[in-house]
């Protein structure tokens, strides 16, 4: 770590659990005044942050080599955490390491959740909060620009965010294969559990504007219905307005079924020409399994969702050695280029001020 | 208008276009890639454009509608499948429904090029001049092409159909539109075949009735047959009384029933007039 030149230090979810990240986490406001911070650290020409629930990461150009321990214990001091402990989980990679790393961090390649998007414009947020506060320079804007390139390169060249894999998504792409647009889908979300709330809050995601909870606790019912803008249907009235809906989210901790086959014909009766989807998340099961049997039903549990959502998950680990290649590639290459720039910074009288990042030639694009 | 190439060479030409986002359609299928939809889509065009230029150089040979023969028969149903496909392949953005579409019209067109006793008599003048009666044969065979079409997006509803109750949904299941669109295209599809169909039979029937002995009972009670039909099956789908797979599956008899009505329509073809109708030997 004690060299010039890019540099990455930080804590991700693969170097440390989550009461650190807790605890290494960074506020808004904290930010904004670290950022201050850095600002006016001597050696220090150009910093970024990346701070995610799973990931905080300072970016930056040294032109000494004590910049980045001091950038460390800046953010140890103002997280009131030793050097010493931070050092345990701490991730610190430099030159063409670093730059793989940010490569495969906005590709997904090395999130929790492996191929998930959001954190594409997580760094993009990161990057324009550091333009914003000028700490990005011809270096970072060049490296984070091409950044953006090869992640979406990797992206549309692998399968890598191919396929949901969380149980919640797997069911929304589901109904998207049955209802097309989910725009005028009716969706009823019995049970008030967490699961069966991040089912429904995946399908308000996606468009679905049609939510009703019923839950055999009526006020813990028009609790969520509240939280989640939807509406609340007594429980006991949930088969008799089952063909009010086009989607069933079955969560709750009912020891017998709450939908059953006959209610379920009942309701295909009042609409046979629009199909039913029964998300049965609940153990033991709320729907009755025979209902799959019937025209126009279609019925996954939480074992069926689960595979899909393994198989998807087993699918993008397979593309992981070609997108990390196309990576390696990109980040060779872009190397070539930023190496010998870097390289200017620690010639002496290299351009601008040297001790202070708000200078306004650094924040030209490359 | 001259051209270079025969009407059959053009028809090749177009043949092999379909032929080649067939292949390609499978290969993305079988590596499990959506396929460019873009591409695809412009292939079509090309194939189609050329086999309307080899319709086009059929029609003027033959002085009308090329739909003399089986061979005329079968390339103008793929022609029509496809010019519904290029319309309602925007409208619904499915690319599937492109390789369905680029599968069937290859098929028609390369097995009735590969035949050639199907081509050998080529007839001329065979609706003696009457517009009337070309418009009524080049409606009917329209509305063939959109039964084509019917039973296409009725495959693509059972196969989507069976990967949702089988729990198989990913691969190459997961380019097919929703139950709910293809349910949609399929009852807009029936309900166009069956007007186009009607309008075609309402025109046949105002000149038969002008020269009953002009067509004969066979082609009467085939056509007449398929229309009906296709008309019971609209009647029962929108009654809701014939619904999802059980519906798909009769919009595919349907269309092997239309198939195979041509053939009595084509044994039982009379000309028009016989003074204007003429026999090629190819």
């Amino acid at each position: 770590m004690n060299e010039p030149g890019l540099f990455v230090i930080g804590a991700t979810h693969h170097t440390a659990p989550i009461e650190v990240r807790e605890k290494l986490s960074l506020g808004a406001e904290a930010a904004a005044s670290l950022h201050a911070e850095l600002g006016t650290m001597p050696g220090l020409r150009e910093f970024a942050l990346v701070s995610t629930c799973n990931r905080i990461e300072f970016y930056g150009v040294a032109e000494t080599a004590e910049a980045a321990v001091c950038v460390q214990a800046a953010f140890c001091a103002r997280q009131r955490f030793t050097v010493e402990e931070f050092e345990k989980f701490r991730l610190s990679l430099r030159g063409r390491h670093a730059v793989q790393h940010l490569f495969e961090v906005a590709s997904g390649l090395d999130s929790q959740m492996l191929g998930e998007t959001e954190i594409f414009g997580q760094v993009k947020e990161a990057y324009a909060a550091a333009q914003a506060r000028r700490s990005a320079g011809p270096v970072l804007n060049r490296v984070f620009q091409k950044t953006f390139q090869a992640a979406k390169m990797a992206r549309t060249h692998s399968a890598i965010t191919e396929g949901r894999v969380s149980v919640a998504n797997v069911a929304v792409d589901l109904a998207v294969n049955i209802f097309g647009d989910l725009t005028g889908t009716r969706v009823l979300l019995l049970g008030a559990g967490e699961i069966g709330e991040k089912t429904a809050k995946a399908f308000q995601g996606r468009g679905a504007t049609g939510l009703t909870v019923a839950s055999r606790r009526l006020e813990r019912a028009m609790e969520l219905a509240t939280s989640l803008g939807a509406g609340a249907l007594p429980f006991e009235h949930r088969e008799a307005k089952l063909a009010d809906f086009d989607v069933v989210v079955g969560s709750t901790s009912a020891p017998d079924l709450v939908v059953s086959h006959g209610a379920t014909t009942a309701a295909m009766r009042k609409r046979p020409d629009r199909p039913l989807f029964f998300i049965d998340l609940a153990l033991p099961r709320d729907i009755d399994p025979a209902v799959a049997g019937l025209q126009n039903v279609f019925l996954y549990n939480l074992d069926d969702l689960a595979k899909i959502a393994e198989r998807n998950r087993a699918a993008r680990e397979a593309e992981i050695s070609k997108c990390r290649a196309l990576l390696t590639e990109r980040a060779a290459a872009l190397w070539q280029q930023v190496e010998p720039q870097i390289g200017l910074l620690s010639r002496p009288g290299a351009g601008g001020s040297p001790d202070r990042l708000s200078t306004p030639d650094k924040v030209s694009p490359a | 208008m001259s051209s270079a190439l025969t009407d059959r060479q053009w028809l090749w030409i177009a043949a092999e276009f379909y032929l080649v986002v067939f292949l390609t359609g499978t290969f993305a299928q079988v590596r499990g890639r959506p396929h460019s939809s873009v591409f695809n889509y412009l292939l079509m065009v090309v194939g189609y454009t050329c086999q309307l230029m080899g319709l086009f150089l059929r029609g003027r040979a033959v002085g009308g509608c090329p739909l003399g023969n089986y061979f005329e028969i079968l390339q103008f149903t793929a022609w029509s499948a496809t010019t519904l496909y290029l319309v309602i392949g925007v409208t619904f953005r499915s690319s599937m429904l492109g390789y369905f579409t680029a599968c069937l019209t290859a098929a028609l067109s390369i097995v009735s090029l590969a035949i050639p006793s199907w081509d050998a008599t080529r007839r001329t003048g065979i609706f003696g001049g009457n517009p009337w009666i070309e418009f009524h044969a080049a409606l009917a065979l329209f509305s063939y092409g959109v039964f084509a079409l019917l039973a296409l997006t009725s495959l693509m509803f059972l196969l989507r159909n069976y990967s949702l109750k089988s729990k198989r949904v990913g691969g190459w299941f997961s380019f097919l539109p929703s139950i709910l669109d293809l349910d949609h295209i399929g009852v807009r599809l029936l309900g166009a075949g069956v007007t186009i169909l009607t309008i075609s039979l309402a025109v046949g029937a105002a000149w038969w009735l002008r020269k009953t002995e002009s067509v004969d009972v066979l082609k009467i009670l085939a056509t007449v047959a398929v229309w009906a039909a296709a008309a019971v099956v609209l009647g029962l789908r929108l009654g809701r009384k014939l619904l999802a797979g059980r519906f798909a599956w009769t919009c595919l008899v349907l269309f092997a029933a239309a198939l195979l009505s041509l053939w009595a329509v084509n044994a039982s073809r009379h000309p028009a007039s016989p003074a204007a109708t003429a026999v090629v030997k190819s």
